[in-house]
């Protein structure tokens, strides 16, 4: 097996070192009735790498890649197109198949770039402070209702309906076992009446902006409401590109923002793994979950970074922690943190302002379709139609012809009548005038 | 995982006058690297994207006022500061990383050239099923291997990295009390146990109590069924457990356990000393997560991203989370509704958006495709000899509290050796890094006091692990022998000397300002 160094030689002459007759004396604690024998396994012996890649290939090409046709799903994640320099960086060995950074020493290059993601976390979502990420844009979400539920001491947590069905239900999960989680109304296109649910016993308000239909979100009413009842108000990103034209949370009176970072440097990857983005105030900062990266000096005086408040973390206060969190999503920070490095101020802006052009451009056209109208007046890349027949079939249909529409409303609120007509449909800088024409020519075909 | 050093006193060490002076202050190919907020100029960008013309009046009235405040850099400017930071760093490529609970091991890049098919990578979750076959076929094939090399029936994919996958098991675990009509509160976690099996215990909404271990370093079998009872949900319990050792009346145990009415859940994190060998399900277990990141290959990346599927018995399948990947017919279909769910299943909810961690899976299945069956048993028992070799070339002159052997994949010693030779622990581990090595996992277990845990795993020659051994022999003679001098202050040829981790903590500064504006006050 070309990966195991060992010789047959090497093996008898390390038993002999050891003084055991063979390998089965070192598995001696093993019960024998549990040690099983090479054909209970019913799976193929070694293979080649030329047998396994063939295998893989033909796997993966049963699949549609969004790069190869008009592609227009959004609902959380964004596909973007990431600089080759980005996926080559990330994959030197020294970065690739390092650990943790427990030892700073010899990892100040994991260390510097935690440090340059948390302060171009904190500078997007305008926020104090930033950590060094969480798995995803949901557990982040997570995270921040017990974060929340913590410094209140109080229960509730009051979720938008504009929150992305996937991320209340993962709040749901965890955060109902420790308070209670209220699901406001969902209302497409528009934004509910959440300050009218706020109470003495509330934590924090949940808002996503741009929400789940693409709607932006004016957050500072909520933000003062929640203030002024003792509450926090949490917002959520899922397109973290949108902070390059849209105020950020931070400035709306956000206490902590938790977002999702796939849109750069990741790719869609079918769900993961995506990067878990997570800020809040300076005064928040020790009951923060996750790896925080500090700055430092060495025992000559030079700059240097390490991790630091680790006495927040499960390692030290084990079941005292502020989470359980230990892997987070290392590998992705520095995808994201290269990728924003390549856009700078000038190109991060001008991708944004690429975004929402293209999705006003493509909103128009779709909403003079007969039988199709906006239900989003505000958005950033990413809007809401409301079609004449139930969206999932007009999914399906144009699948056929292959065209991915977009998102139907109903795959992420089955229960909802209301949204079964409603069509989620993301436009980025990847698609071209003649994906948006195919989109708009298929698109009148089927509601017809 | 691994123990830092958090809060303990970092003694700096003299520097050397003598040291030669740079005028760049860079050393040969070890450079300075400046942050990437004191480089760049205003305008430039390293990706070239047309400024569109566009309107603000779809934005709500919210579009940004200010700047963001990034720098701007060209692509060779980026790209260097990258590399010259990536050569900052230590890495499994480059050297043996012996960190005991941490299996370091080989990332073939087999694995990464699979993960970026573009019917694995370039998929959106929520794309139309019909479309994303290929990458529910990988998922499916995953599973398989994942339920046939642990003899379970069941397993929930969507867990994100090891503790969420405890989380996941101890949520399918209260689901399946629920169901019976019970509500126990309380897990009992052994003293050995990784911290993470405590912390997502508390999430879950349990409370926790510990099991101690015993003097030769097993979890303690008799307080533990002592400590079982009506309001005991679950055990959470790590075998091979981490002293290294493989807990021998591990079938005993879980049989009291589910006597008690309670579930065993294990801790997989070193499943890479049994896999292909053992199968965990004939040992009794409810759930394990397994991290594809230790056992599976699919590399650390600097602290992640890693994926945790949990395996779950035939008691605590009907509860697994959603989604649920079914095969019906001729095609892969994903229930993402509780309502959808066939065949009795009862799922608890929700772990996270989407489906998993898609770009670990496609890893590590190739990496078990590639390994097979048989390579995967081979493995674990070049894992587990490599352990045992060093065990035995070491523990005449460190000292193995546990040293009568056999060990399982990782090497247990304390630092009682060291005592009254002026070396502290602290000091023999930054050592290794002057010696070209990654110090051992550090501090840990718990259990044992000084404790220094490595794993080599099977991906090292013979004469790397000799070599190994021959500088820690020495390193632990000379410090025996009064030949301290290596130790004071080590590590003086790394990039960095010792950072002082007391100060960082004190004042923290966790993020870079413009010059102009204060730092980050408390």
């Amino acid at each position: 097996m070309r990966y195991l160094p060992l010789t047959p030689e090497d093996r008898n002459q390390m038993l002999a070192k050891i003084g055991a007759p063979d390998i089965d004396a070192l598995f001696r604690d093993v019960p024998k009735s549990a040690v099983v024998a090479r054909s209970v396994f019913d799976l193929p012996d070694t293979q080649g790498e030329l047998t396994v890649e063939r295998a893989l290939s033909k796997m993966a090409a049963k699949s549609k890649a969004a790069g190869s046709l008009p592609f227009f799903c959004g609902a959380g994640a964004y596909k973007h197109h990431v600089p080759s320099a980005v996926d080559h960086l990330i994959q030197r060995s020294e970065f690739l198949t390092s650990y943790t950074p427990y030892q700073p020493e010899i990892a100040q290059g994991t260390l510097q770039y935690l440090f340059e993601f948390q302060t171009q976390v904190a500078l997007l979502t305008g926020m104090e402070v930033a950590n060094a990420s969480l798995y995803d844009g949901s557990t982040a979400t997570c995270e921040a209702v017990l974060m929340a539920q913590r410094i209140t001491k109080r229960p509730k947590a009051i979720l938008s309906g504009g929150l992305h069905p996937h991320y209340a239900e993962t709040v749901e999960t965890v955060a109902g076992l420790s308070g209670t989680v209220t699901r406001a109304p969902v209302t497409p296109g528009k934004a509910e009446d959440i300050i009218a649910l706020i109470d003495d016993q509330t934590a924090c308000v949940v808002v996503q902006s741009p929400d789940v239909f693409g709607l932006i979100r004016n957050l500072k009413p909520i933000a003062d409401a929640a203030h002024a009842k003792g509450a926090l108000l949490i917002a959520v990103v899922t397109e973290i590109v949108s902070l390059g034209l849209i105020e950020p949370p931070g400035a709306q009176g956000a206490d902590i923002v938790a977002a999702e970072g796939q849109s750069l440097g990741v790719g869609l990857n079918f769900g993961g793994p995506y990067v878990g983005l997570f800020a809040t105030r300076e005064k928040f900062l020790r009951n923060m979950p996750g790896r925080l990266c500090g700055e430092t000096t060495d025992a000559a005086g030079k700059r240097g970074y390490v991790l630091t408040l680790s006495t927040r973390e499960q390692h030290i206060r084990r079941e005292k922690a502020t989470s359980n969190i230990c892997t987070n999503s290392g590998l992705c920070c520095l995808a994201f943190t290269i990728h924003l490095s390549l856009l700078g101020e000038e190109g991060f802006s001008r991708l944004a302002r690429a975004n929402h052009a293209r999705a006003s451009a493509l909103a128009d056209r779709l909403a003079d379709v007969r039988g199709v109208s906006l239900v989003t007046e505000s958005f950033f890349n990413e809007f809401t139609l409301k079609l004449s027949k139930p969206a999932a079939s007009v999914v399906d249909a144009l699948a056929e012809k292959g065209i991915v529409a977009g998102v139907p409303a109903s795959r992420l609120l089955p229960h909802d009548k209301d949204v079964r007509d409603l069509l989620i449909v993301a436009a980025t800088e990847t698609n071209t005038d003649e994906d948006c024409d195919a989109l708009v020519h298929a698109l009148s075909g089927a509601v017809a | 995982m691994t123990m830092n050093n958090q809060g303990r006193p970092t003694s700096s060490g003299s520097v050397n006058e003598n040291e030669l002076q740079t005028i760049s202050g860079d050393r040969g190919l070890q450079h300075e690297v400046s942050l990437i907020f004191e480089l760049g100029r205003p305008g430039m960008t390293g990706v070239d994207i047309p400024q569109v013309q566009m309107s603000d009046t779809r934005l709500g009235g919210l579009r940004r006022k200010g700047p963001v405040g990034l720098p701007g850099l060209s692509e060779p400017e980026v790209i260097r500061h990258y590399v010259r930071l990536s050569q900052l760093n230590y890495s499994i490529d480059a050297g043996l990383y012996p960190l005991g609970s941490c299996t370091m091991k080989h990332n073939p890049r087999l694995n990464e050239k699979m993960a970026r098919l573009p019917g694995f990578a370039d998929v959106h979750p929520l794309a139309p099923q019909q479309t994303v076959q290929g990458a529910f076929e990988a998922v499916g094939e995953l599973m398989k291997w994942l339920t046939t090399l642990t003899g379970m029936p069941a397993v929930a994919m969507s867990p994100k990295a090891g503790a969420h996958g405890e989380l996941c098991g101890l949520l399918t675990i209260r689901a399946a009390l629920e169901a019976r009509g019970e509500k126990r509160h309380k897990v009992l976690v052994p003293s050995s146990a990784h911290g993470t099996n405590p912390a997502t215990a508390a999430v879950a909404g349990f409370t926790v109590q510990e099991i101690p271990a015993t003097e030769d370093g097993h979890v303690d079998a008799d307080a533990m069924e002592a400590a079982l009872g009506p309001d005991v949900a679950a055990i959470m319990l790590t075998n091979p457990n981490t002293c290294g050792l493989f807990e021998p009346r591990i079938k005993e145990m879980a049989d009291a356990v589910h006597k008690a009415g309670a579930y065993f859940y294990c801790d997989g994190a070193n499943f890479n000393a049994i896999a292909g060998r053992v199968r965990p399900g004939d040992l009794g277990v409810d759930a394990m997560h397994i991290n594809l990141h230790k056992t599976f290959s699919t590399p650390h990346g600097g602290g992640g991203p890693g994926a945790g599927p949990v395996v779950l018995s035939a008691a605590l399948a009907p509860f697994a989370p959603l989604p649920l990947l079914v095969h019906d017919g001729n095609d892969f279909r994903m229930i993402e509704h509780a309502d959808e769910a066939t065949d009795g299943a009862k799922p608890f909810g929700r772990m996270c958006a989407f489906h998993g961690q898609m770009g670990m899976f496609s890893r590590a299945l190739t990496y078990m495709m590639s390994h097979g069956a048989d390579g995967i048993r081979q493995a674990s028992e070049d894992a587990v000899l490599s352990a045992n070799y060093i065990l035995a070339s070491l523990k005449d002159v460190m000292s193995a509290p546990f040293g009568e052997g056999p060990c399982m994949h990782e090497a247990l010693f304390d630092d009682s050796f060291l005592e009254g030779t002026g070396v502290t622990t602290l000091d023999f581990a930054k050592a290794m890094i002057d010696e070209g090595y990654h110090p051992m996992t550090m501090y840990f277990p718990l259990v044992v006091h000084g404790a220094m845990l490595i794993e080599p795993t099977e991906s090292e020659s013979k004469e790397s692990l000799d070599r190994f051994i021959h500088v820690l022999r020495t390193m632990a003679l000379e410090a025996k022998a009064g030949q301290t001098a290596r130790f004071d202050g080590a590590p003086r040829l790394a990039p960095r000397r010792r950072l002082d981790e007391t100060a960082a903590a004190r004042k923290p500064i966790l993020r870079w300002k413009p010059k102009e504006l204060p730092q980050a006050a408390e």
